[in-house]
């Protein structure tokens, strides 16, 4: 289902950055107007036959219209070949273990760059900041709100504030000064560019770049203290950056005479303005999302679509208010994500989680394989050693300065403080990005003389920021032996503790009469719990909203995949024979049963099976040793029980399909109804047949599947429900022997491919009336004891009820699911009888069932 | 510095105080003067009762464990601190800086493990887990849920399989949490 909608967002990523870019590419027309490029040549010279053109003298079967489509294929195509590059740079993992993916990005932009530059003479694609700043910047900016670790991001607040607005105000301030120092002494020779210009520039050089630092950041597992700052710095001080630019900008417009106190403190004014308006209209975003989320039940579809599209809203809002949207959507995420992850169903989040991470990454990967591109293109290339290399060198030691200036101070208030080398790494993930290269490119021509030098300087500095200092960030950390991310895992006992430290520390502080972050935090979760909680987060959804809750929810769900792929992988639930475990698994399902079962989404069973093969989780470890004991009967039954509830639920889920929205199978009444009465006909019909002896039943039992399904679809080609019907109930008895896959058990996936035979059997036979094909002579006794129990039960009562019903309706403890159980339980003791089973089916079933048919997934 | 310096006679042998503690003479003043006001009778110690009057640590849901975790042994708070909070927090901060009271590693396992630990048996049970859990936890979460939760927390850490946590078994289990940081207030700044 996961799978299904990652896909349609992109497409619908695909269709927003399309509009994105073509203005792009329209910009590209207007300056090249024969549009042919490395990757999408020889198209534009037919494109002439498209609509429009010449009166047509007769009716063109097949007409070519390049011109319709040329911009949405170009975007596509971009977006395709961006992916391709990162594709093959992942392909490599050796290469990527030494140089970060950005870096790698860029030098295969460089290439593609010089490709299109090599065919065209002239750079026809570049990074346009409206493409960069509506349609690829959002979706990062949301997702690294979304994904923020709130408690880290809030308990380091202050620090990232610090170095958020102060560290970037002296990062311009210091670099706009000294490069105009600098000029004054002469270093640069004849340059056009005044003080204030200087501290425009410096301005758009000031920020620390979230993409960069992310991609690099992502790579190296600094500890996470060190990584919130750097990264919380990032996000919060592109905001600062840019209000700084424009307050920049309108000092350079306005011109350095009618610069007065008055403007100034306008400046600053608009500065606290822009940066906290920003925030309220995020965190007004925020709750919108929450409460919208709250009243979603009934249209889960596209409830994921939401977050997406009122972040876009409050990033867009933010901007049409000319107010900060980058903290707008980051305070947007941040808020959010607690009460979105509440208030939508399971599924819905792991899409939200999932479409995010591929646009974020995608767009992410767009931007550095652009910012290659861009740098293939004559005209912006104006050297100026000295302004470069200046830049370059001021840019680097006044991050060092700034960033060991404020730590310093910061430190003296920490109580962990930040360690020298921690320091270290935070002045050198400075990373500068395609922000800076986005503002540079809005520089105003007229009124900056030197716009195309400022640019080459932002991309000389972005390339040996993310380049370099990307490439040597992972060696440097290990040099420096630098604290790095456990890797942790999530422990009940840990969350538990830790909520009580928490308990602690505010009392440590109520005793001792302080007010600090722990009674803040201690307050703050009083009022959300009073106040934001009843408000923004669905009834139902309070309770789990625990975290302690959380983490034993989600171990339970792990544990409950676990035990599912080791059967599975194992071809038998022997392994969970073990009093304990049993016990304890039943208890833990029993408990959360009604919670936990829905949940699973069948793609994350699949997923699990990769991983399987590696990690094997402990406690499944100990539970291989008891695969020896002997089993005892009632128990397997019970365990074999759950877990075929287990998987004949999430199975359940393949088999919507008829509904664009539903993912409920067969809710409908009606569907039911008809299928029911379809059934009884085709029944009837079969039953008639028999007796007329048109085709003789006898042979059925000795088809195999296949060959039975063959037969039902040429004796009844008109019916397809008929035909789901019968998938559903293969299915149905597939989702008991899958754990027949690869087993040592060749009886299991035998079971599988006659089962339906006998399922069909049972359908044209079951009115009550004998029918020949059960004579008990025809069968081994072996095969009795598999298939009569089940006809048995099923002959009685399924003139009542269909077996289709029996498929859909969930029927736990019925005595019949029992009695299936109980024969898996038979089968698996057996193996030898099993053996003689397989010999004496006549096409004896050497591969495991194939997969259920499309139709049935759909 | 003379306003400081004469409150402090009124603290007995400041001197000793903050050459065994490292704590300043304003620290000293302002532990002093929380003392008092938390001491409201005067009695010149510290009971049960002063602190479940704070209303802080009142609507804290384990506020009556922790109060029972600091009196735990038995000797009633006296100012010149003899015992209990003080003590621990005078004897972790002599290698930190002196203006945080800091609970480090070895010192947060039995701290925190007594505040599960009702019978001071050195052990966590199920039961006294199920206590800090349905104090925390609150009503939203029914008993069952409770229970299996407990139970799976046991579970997690118990090497030994005796259905206990043994005080080794709980820092084994907390060792790659980050204690130093969780577990240290900012303090008399």
């Amino acid at each position: 289902m996961a799978t299904l909608w990652r896909f349609t967002l992109f497409l619908c990523m695909l269709l927003m950055a399309c509009e994105g870019l073509s203005l792009a590419s329209e910009e590209a027309k207007t300056r090249n107007t024969q549009t042919e490029t490395g990757t999408a040549s020889s198209s534009n010279t037919t494109g002439e036959g498209g609509h429009g053109g010449a009166p047509i003298t007769t009716l063109p079967i097949v007409t070519w219209k390049w011109d319709h489509i040329s911009v949405q294929y170009l975007v596509a195509l971009w977006v395709l070949v961006c992916w391709l590059c990162k594709l093959l740079i992942e392909a490599n993992h050796n290469v990527t273990n030494y140089i970060p993916e950005s870096a790698l990005l860029i030098c295969s932009g460089f290439i593609l760059g010089g490709m299109i530059w090599g065919a065209d003479k002239v750079q026809t694609f570049s990074l346009s900041p409206t493409v960069f700043f509506y349609f690829l910047l959002p979706q990062i900016i949301l997702d690294s709100g979304y994904h923020m670790p709130n408690k880290l991001f809030f308990t380091n607040l202050g620090a990232i504030l610090i170095h958020a607005v102060i560290g970037t105000c002296w990062n311009a301030a210091s670099l706009g000064l000294s490069l105009w120092g600098c000029h004054m002494g002469g270093a640069m020779g004849d340059l056009d560019i005044g003080l204030l210009q200087y501290l425009l520039f410096g301005s758009l050089m000031a920020a620390v770049d979230p993409v960069a630092v992310l991609a690099v950041f992502d790579q190296v597992h600094v500890n996470e203290v060190l990584f919130i700052i750097v990264f919380g710095e990032s996000l919060l001080n592109d905001g600062v950056t840019v209000v700084l630019f424009n307050v920049f900008d309108a000092f350079v417009s306005l011109g350095g005479g009618r610069i007065n106190a008055a403007e100034i403190i306008k400046g600053i004014v608009s500065f606290f303005v822009v940066a906290f308006g920003g925030s309220l209209v995020g965190i007004a975003f925020g709750i919108l999302i929450s409460l919208l989320t709250r009243c979603t039940k009934n249209i889960q579809i596209i409830e994921p679509g939401f977050i997406f599209v009122m972040g876009y809203l409050s990033y867009l809002t933010a901007e049409m208010l000319s107010l900060s949207a980058i903290l707008s959507t980051t305070f947007c995420g941040v808020l959010c994500q607690k009460y979105v992850r509440a208030n939508m169903d399971e599924s819905s989040v792991q899409t939200v989680k999932y479409a995010m991470k591929v646009f974020a990454n995608g767009s992410e990967t767009i931007i550095f394989v652009f910012l290659g591109i861009s740098a293939i293109d004559k005209v912006i290339w104006v050297w100026n050693t000295g302004f470069i290399l200046l830049t370059v060198f001021f840019v680097f030691v006044y991050r060092f300065i700034g960033v060991f200036f404020l730590q310093w101070i910061l430190n003296r208030y920490r109580l962990v403080p930040v360690e020298l080398i921690d320091m270290v790494i935070m002045s050198y993930g400075g990373l500068r990005g395609a922000v800076a290269y986005g503002l540079a490119v809005l520089l105003d021509e007229k009124k900056i003389k030197e716009k195309n030098l400022m640019i080459c300087t932002t991309l000389i500095v972005v390339y040996f920021t993310v380049i370099l200092q990307g490439i040597t960030m992972k060696p440097l950390v290990m040099w420096l032996k630098v604290k790095r991310a456990a890797v942790t895992e999530v422990s009940l006992l840990e969350k538990i503790t830790n909520k009580m430290f928490n308990h602690t520390l505010v009392a440590i502080e109520d005793i001792s009469g302080q007010i600090g972050d722990n009674y803040f935090r201690g307050k703050w979760r009083h009022f959300e719990e009073k106040w934001m909680t009843p408000f923004l987060m669905k009834p139902s959804a309070r309770k789990k909203q625990d975290d302690v809750f959380d983490v034993f929810h989600q171990l339970n769900l792990k544990d409950a995949m676990e035990y599912v792929t080791e059967g599975e992988r194992r071809g038998s639930l022997e392994f969970v024979r073990n009093d304990s475990a049993i016990l304890d698994f039943k208890k833990k399902l029993e408990s959360e049963y009604t919670e936990v079962m829905p949940d699973i989404p069948p793609y994350m069973i699949n997923d699990h099976e990769f991983d399987i093969n590696n990690h094997i989780p402990s406690v499944s470890l100990e539970m291989h040793e008891q695969t020896m004991k002997a089993m005892r009967g009632a128990e397997a039954v019970d365990v074999h029980h759950l877990l075929d509830q287990h998987l004949y639920k999430s199975r359940k889920q393949y088999r919507h399909g008829f509904s664009r929205s539903d993912f409920k199978i067969n809710r409908d009444e009606k569907e039911v109804q008809e299928i029911f009465q379809r059934t009884m006909r085709n029944r009837l019909e079969s039953f008639k047949s028999a007796k007329m002896g048109v085709s003789p039943p006898k042979t059925i039992v000795k088809y195999s599947k296949k060959e039975q399904q063959e037969k039902v679809k040429t004796k009844r080609g008109n019916n397809k429900l008929i035909f789901s019907f019968s998938f559903l109930d293969f299915e149905f008895s597939e989702g008991d022997s899958a754990s027949g896959y690869d087993s040592s058990y060749p009886s299991f996936s035998m079971r599988a491919t006659y089962r339906p035979g006998g399922e069909i059997n049972a359908l044209s036979t079951s009115c009550g009336i004998e029918n020949p094909a059960f004579v008990p002579d025809l069968y081994p006794t072996d095969l009795l004891q598999e298939i009569p129990p089940w006809l048995a039960e099923s002959e009685p009562d399924s003139s009542m009820v269909a077996p289709s019903l029996r498929a859909q309706a969930n029927l736990p403890n019925s005595p019949m699911e029992m009695r299936r159980l109980g024969l898996l339980r038979a089968s698996t003791r057996s193996t030898d009888t099993k053996q003689m089973n397989n010999d004496q089916l006549p096409p004896p079933p050497t591969s495991p069932p194939p997969p259920p048919p499309p139709s049935g997934q759909m | 510095m003379g306003s400081s310096s004469s409150s402090r006679n009124k603290i007995p042998n400041a001197q000793e105080l903050m050459r065994q503690t490292g704590f300043s003479s304003a620290h000293l003043l302002r532990l002093h003067d929380r003392f008092e006001s938390l001491d409201r009778d005067n009695r010149g110690y510290l009971s049960p009762d002063d602190f479940e009057a704070l209303g802080g640590l009142a609507m804290n849901p384990i506020g009556g464990r922790i109060i029972e975790a600091f009196f735990s042994s038995g000797i009633p708070w006296t100012f010149p601190p003899l015992s209990g909070f003080w003590l621990i927090s005078v004897q972790l901060t002599e290698t930190e800086t002196k203006k945080e009271h800091s609970k480090s590693s070895p010192a947060a396992g039995p701290g925190s493990s007594n505040l599960y630990d009702l019978d001071r048996d050195g052990k966590i049970s199920r039961e006294e887990l199920l206590q800090v859990l349905r104090a925390m936890l609150g009503l939203q979460v029914t008993e069952e849920q409770l229970q299996s939760i407990a139970e799976r927390a046991i579970q997690e850490a118990d090497l030994d399989k005796d259905d206990a946590i043994s005080f080794d078994e709980f820092k084994k289990s907390l060792e790659k949490m980050d204690i130093d940081t969780k577990m240290s207030v900012s303090f008399l700044k």
